[in-house]
């Protein structure tokens, strides 16, 4: 079965973004499709590479890079949210004059509609958020 | 279809407002804070034996376990884990998350 | 319910179920901008304001003195976007003390129990 997944909160503040996360190991684990993990709302904090959390707890951030290099996930963070909140990559930095990006391996930023095709051509689209 | 709550029944109103729209026979699976609402012997357990009664409830146990609540769990409430989450996900035809 | 679908022309049940109040937290504008995106995939989309998302739709809202964008508006300009069923829970509403005229953009509004026949008809269900 193919998932879409919507994670609509940033790291360590909610939950959402460790469910998701167990979510879509447990997925994979058995069997199933990622077609997007879409990152909305604060959700776009989860694709900061600029995150030092302590050392003795998760790294919510690395921990997604690493799921997407190991499975091919498709890991997108909402590019409106994105500028809201500041989750930059090199050509966004370069188009809005920013002096620096500091997106995380592994994620890349686009529009909406990613999320609308993900509803589309997913089996289930399921939603984690506060 | 299967219902996702992921807030306490002290702190919002989402497993109310899940359960006034829930359709008879659906599947309420409590995540997170959610599983504040699947114990015996709070004040919330009354809706939570009305749930019971019209639906299926769930819980899940790494969020039990997480908040040391496990033994207070109530015995009409069946637990998974995160494989489980996902069967029931692909068990049904939509999955509706009340935040 | 509609059938699992994909490909060209596929065609699928959207809903987006708002139950947050503006102003006090993002997800009203964000959704909304979700659901004007969506709009170009010509999908049959669906809008539900239950618990304190009818808030979303009261009417007169003036926000001059917290200095953020009243977006209420864009609720009328959806109808040029063919999103049209915009869902009520008449319940929320009268716990509110409203009633459609206190809100922007016209309305049907539904019992509990229609929008739950509604949900189940549902492909997708985004909530926010």
């Amino acid at each position: 079965m193919k998932f879409g997944i919507m994670v609509n909160e940033g790291p360590y503040t909610h939950q959402a973004a460790d469910t998701a996360y167990h979510f879509v190991k447990a997925a994979l684990d058995k069997g199933h499709e990622i077609y997007r993990v879409f990152f909305y709302h604060d959700g776009v904090n989860n694709g900061t590479r600029l995150t030092t959390p302590p050392q003795d707890d998760r790294n919510i951030v690395e921990r997604w890079s690493k799921l997407a290099e190991e499975h091919g996930l498709d890991l997108v963070v909402c590019v409106a949210a994105a500028q809201r909140r500041g989750i930059v990559d090199p050509d966004e930095a370069k188009r809005h004059g920013k002096d620096a990006d500091n997106i995380a391996p592994g994620f890349r930023i686009s529009g909406l509609g990613q999320l609308i095709e993900a509803g589309i051509q997913s089996d289930r689209l399921v939603v984690f958020g506060d | 279809m299967l219902h996702t709550v992921n807030k306490s029944p002290f702190q919002a109103n989402s497993l109310l407002s899940c359960l006034r729209v829930a359709k008879e026979g659906s599947a309420i699976l409590l995540i997170e804070d959610g599983v504040y609402g699947a114990l015996k012997g709070t004040q919330a357990t009354p809706t939570l034996e009305e749930a019971l009664k019209k639906h299926t409830v769930y819980a899940l146990e790494p969020d039990l376990l997480a908040r040391g609540v496990r033994e207070q769990l109530h015995e009409g409430v069946k637990t998974v884990d995160y494989g489980g989450f996902v069967d029931l996900v692909a068990g049904h035809d939509t999955v509706q998350a009340w935040l | 319910m509609s059938e699992e679908m994909g490909g060209e022309g596929a065609v699928k049940k959207f809903m987006y179920i708002n139950r947050k109040a503006p102003y006090g937290t993002i997800y009203a504008l964000e959704s909304l901008e979700v659901v004007l995106i969506g709009a170009a995939f010509d999908q049959d989309v669906s809008l539900v304001f239950m618990d304190d998302g009818v808030y979303q739709l009261k009417k007169g809202q003036d926000t001059g003195g917290v200095d953020m964008k009243n977006f209420s508006p864009t609720y009328r300009a959806l109808e040029g976007y063919d999103v049209e069923k915009l869902y009520v829970e008449k319940e929320s509403m009268e716990a509110r003390g409203l009633t459609p005229d206190d809100l922007v953009v016209p309305v049907e509004v539904k019992t509990s129990g229609e929008i739950s026949a509604l949900m189940e008809e549902q492909d997708v269900i985004l909530s926010f």
